[in-house]
């Protein structure tokens, strides 16, 4: 049976590979310990704002470091984000509007790839693109291919996306000002005791 | 300083370890740096500014890398995703 066939001839080109030391055993762990080295790489990178977005949103938002846009005339001088989702295509938007601007599809294949798959963890994706676009937007964009909004990324989930973040930015400004108001009070009531 | 490279199902692996102040550390830094770029790997450098803001920046060669960086991260180059 052919089927039969094709199945034992990769199970023993998989044991030969092994055996000559070019592929790793099977590791069902390796990806999730290889997903939490990456986060804690992030982390490292990435300031305290950020991080806390990653991990709570599960994306990041990057300003745009050219406030005018190429080929968008009507944009000069308007401010403008990526939101950068893991293995996703990076989404331009107008944070004033929220209307979104483009697709940049991009990846960071790497061939050499040493457990099978060329894709890097989910964060360490991330951090590619969020080095990327710091250090050098223009290049990582030239590099991109172009697309309309909703191409590959749902642009009802990215609105869904941007109004979460929102909501999330408002509830972290309110915390931050409960926590210093009631900082404030124990100060004051300190110096009252004294 | 340290040379750490994204690897897909490992996370980031330390290749390279040396004091740039050191002759022979720093030959086998660059000569690690001229090999990762061959590999066709981006390299940047993750940057704390003092008010707390976090940039990165991108180096082209070994030259470029500020004194007292405290590590290099290399990455696959960027290739246009699904057309």
């Amino acid at each position: 049976m052919p089927w039969i066939d094709r199945r034992l001839q990769a199970r023993k080109a998989r044991r030969e590979r092994r055996a000559a030391g070019l592929a790793a055993a099977y590791d069902p762990g390796r990806e999730r310990r290889a997903e939490q080295r990456a986060r804690e790489l992030l982390k490292s990178c990435v300031n305290e704002e950020e991080w806390a977005m990653y991990r709570d949103l599960g994306f990041l938002r990057v300003w745009g470091a050219q406030s005018r846009p190429q080929g968008a005339r009507e944009l000069e001088g308007v401010d403008y984000a990526y939101i950068v989702y893991p293995h996703k295509p990076i989404v331009a938007y107008l944070p004033q509007t929220g209307q979104l601007l483009n697709e940049y599809c991009v990846e960071f294949p790497d061939e050499t790839g040493p457990y099978g798959s060329p894709r890097l963890p989910d964060s360490d994706d991330v951090l590619a693109k969020w080095m990327a676009l710091k250090g050098d937007e223009r290049r990582l964009i030239s590099e991109a291919n172009l697309h309309l909004p909703g191409r590959q990324v749902d642009t009802k989930q990215v609105q869904r996306d941007l109004w979460r973040l929102g909501q999330w930015e408002r509830e972290r400004l309110a915390r931050a000002a409960r926590t210093a108001a009631s900082e404030r009070s124990s100060r004051r009531a300190e110096t009252a005791d004294g | 300083m340290k040379f750490l490279r994204m690897r897909p199902g490992y996370g980031e692996q330390l290749i390279a370890e040396g004091d740039p102040a050191i002759a022979d550390d720093e030959q086998r830094l660059v000569e690690e740096f001229r090999r990762q770029l061959d590999q066709g790997m981006w390299a940047a450098i993750p940057t704390a500014a003092a008010d707390g803001r976090r940039e990165a920046q991108m180096v082209h060669a070994f030259e470029e890398i500020p004194q007292g960086t405290g590590r290099v991260i290399f990455f696959p180059r960027a290739a246009g995703g699904a057309r």
